[in-house]
């Protein structure tokens, strides 16, 4: 069976998104190999192109590259931003990101809007990363997004999925790939959001912050890979007491 | 006849007042922190809390967290560790020029030593701006002392203008500017700004302070805020360590960073921790000498405070201490410094304003980071 991610016109077969802001880069292509990872993320302002510890040395030639607009206070430092990672060969995809608050990182959904809306109509594939919620993510589909890309706890937490209930809520009206993008800290936490129907993870911190990287990273491959085969089986139902008898308010009823 | 002495809470005639209410915040917390006060209790109770409040704050300052500087190093490693990964900023200064108005007894460039004089020509800042890029680093600072006649804001402009040819990241730490004046070095390419208050207790600063422009605390206090209302990015505080009381020193210039970022949260915050070294008979000036370990208390106590804010840790400190500090607190660290005038091309044209302790190579600070299984980041901001 094909289960591919498809994100604009490209398709996946890693539901595994790497962020790789964080990383020790000598580590990175191990992380890479032992999570199955095919997309990482690429903050410009840290790629330092032709010089010492450039990221792009170090990822392997089949790796799609998701360049992050990081550093971007309004939308169109983002805009700028993601022309210049087109122009250094970073190819169409981009996570948009917008923060003007530098101690919670967390998005800014209105300039996010404007930030997706102006590079999808510059033919961008568009990944924004934004706080969940249901109006945003409307207009961010209309904007053009291709992805969305909400948070699960504040980057850097391992808080887990904080923002459950309304993850859910996206997943369920959302027509496009949600990603849970920020603050996924263990490998279950990433399966339970596999399991309610998101189509991919983001991590980074709770990868790069592990004892040994590499394991870490398979065990959320793993993780991943699971929780996508438990929502494709459709999980059975879960009592949460006692068990109860077939038919406990209809028994009475003689036809 | 004796030229008055300037009130040392008041403003020279073209020194800009803009509408705040931060010293006046800092300076009512400052003197009501009675660092003697805290207990052992108090410290634990801070140690176990996800975000600490500026009462957490005074607690870990105190002499009373002496005791527990492994429990605050190993949660401030985490932090770190949280929210920078495993990335190390490297910088280096450039000083374009060693002409400085002030009298502050403390500094090797105060305007009554009589020490050699230098500016760089703009030909010999591309000179050392090459040589400086030669070595890989894409992050540089610029530092002149205070003279706006003979270093003034065009030959500034000048020099930024060049340095952002060679370099994403420019900061600079200069005199502090009015408002118009940081707009004109945004544009010229300058995003980061350092200014240090050296002591936040204004007695003591009209003490230390004895003539010249920064002779004004208020006007040097606002300075951050007049860089961000210029159009920075980012800002960094710090005290000089032993100038004053440190617990409250360190106290205000943390308090001072944490309500300029929630007055201008998009503002990147940085600390600096320079400690007034050693010199012979300084005691009696300068009383209270900052230990080894009461300056990694302060680190420690930024970093639990503000995990978000970068922490520089300076070239006046020892090689072992400086490895020690990146990745448990620290965040940026210089390589490959010089702080007379010039030198990284050319010999130097002007003497230097304190010693360093850590001379080593940018080559040499990579393979230490890399030793400690962090990396090495040359590069953290875009210019657009």
């Amino acid at each position: 069976m094909h289960d591919l991610l498809t994100i604009g016109k490209h398709d996946f077969r890693s539901r595994f998104i790497l962020g790789s802001g964080k990383f020790s880069l000598g580590m990175i292509k191990a992380v890479i190999e032992h999570g199955g990872v095919e997309m990482v993320t690429l903050a410009l302002r840290r790629a330092n192109i032709g010089g010492e510890a450039n990221i792009l040395d170090y990822l392997p030639q089949n790796i799609v590259v998701l360049p992050n607009t990081s550093g971007a206070r309004n939308a169109g430092e983002a805009v700028r931003i993601a022309r210049l990672a087109r122009e250094i060969g970073c190819g169409d995809f981009v996570k948009v990101e917008v923060i003007r608050d530098s101690k919670y990182l967390l998005p800014d959904n209105y300039e996010t809007i404007k930030a997706t809306e102006m590079l999808a109509k510059e033919g961008f594939i568009v990944m924004p990363y934004m706080y969940p919620d249901l109006n945003v993510a409307r207009a961010l589909a209309e904007a053009g997004a291709a992805a969305v890309m909400p948070l699960g706890a504040p980057i850097g937490s391992n808080k887990g999925l904080c923002t459950k209930d309304f993850i859910k809520i996206l997943v369920d009206e959302i027509n496009l790939p949600v990603i849970v993008d920020a603050g996924i800290g263990r490998p279950s936490q990433a399966c339970e959001a596999m399991e309610m129907g998101v189509a991919a993870i983001m991590c980074n911190t709770a990868i790069a912050t592990a004892n040994n990287v590499a394991l870490m990273s398979k065990a959320f491959n793993l993780a991943i890979e699971a929780g996508r085969a438990a929502f494709l089986a459709g999980p059975g139902r879960v009592l949460h007491s006692l068990a109860e008898a077939s038919s406990p308010l209809t028994g009475f009823l003689e036809d | 006849m004796t030229k008055k002495r300037l009130n040392h809470m008041e403003y020279l005639d073209w020194m800009e007042l803009i509408e705040t209410d931060i010293m006046d915040r800092v300076l009512r917390s400052a003197e009501a922190y009675l660092c003697r006060q805290y207990t052992g209790r108090e410290v634990e109770s801070a140690l176990v809390k996800d975000h600490l409040s500026p009462g957490d704050f005074c607690s870990l300052l105190s002499p009373a967290a002496m005791p527990y500087l492994e429990d605050m190093a190993v949660k401030a490693r985490l932090e770190t560790r949280k929210k920078f990964g495993n990335c190390v900023h490297l910088f280096t200064p450039l000083y374009i020029s060693n002409y400085c108005d002030n009298y502050c007894i403390y500094c090797g460039f105060n305007c009554r030593n009589k020490i050699c004089r230098g500016i760089l020509s703009l030909d010999e800042v591309e000179a050392e701006l090459e040589a400086i890029a030669a070595t890989g680093l894409k992050d540089i600072l610029l530092l002149t002392g205070e003279n706006r006649s003979i270093s003034g804001i065009e030959y500034l402009g000048e020099a930024v203008k060049l340095a952002a040819s060679y370099f994403p990241a420019v900061g600079i730490e200069v005199y502090p500017l009015n408002v118009a004046e940081y707009l004109f070095l945004n544009k010229c390419g300058a995003d980061f700004v350092s200014v240090y208050q050296e002591t936040y207790n204004p007695q003591r600063y009209a003490q230390v302070h004895r003539g010249g422009p920064k002779r004004s605390y208020p006007y040097r206090f606002h300075a951050q805020e007049r860089a961000l209302l210029g159009n920075m990015h980012g800002v960094a505080f710090g005290a000089l360590l032993g100038l004053g009381d440190y617990h409250q020193d360190a106290f205000a210039a943390g308090l001072h960073a944490y309500f300029i970022q929630q007055k201008y949260p998009h503002s990147e915050i940085s600390l600096s921790v320079p400690r007034l070294r050693p010199y012979i008979n300084n005691r009696e000036l300068f009383p209270h000498e900052v230990s080894e370990k009461q300056l990694l208390q302060v680190m420690l106590a930024y970093r639990l405070f503000m995990p978000y804010a970068g922490i520089t840790i300076s070239t006046r400190e020892r090689a072992t201490f400086r490895d020690h500090a990146v990745g448990m607190a620290a965040t940026r660290i210089s390589a490959s410094v010089k702080v007379g005038v010039g030198g990284h091309k050319q010999k130097e044209k002007g003497d230097q304003q304190f010693c360093i302790a850590d001379t080593r190579s940018v080559k040499d600070v990579h393979q230490m980071i890399v030793q400690k299984g962090l990396q090495p980041v040359y590069t953290d901001h875009v210019r657009v």
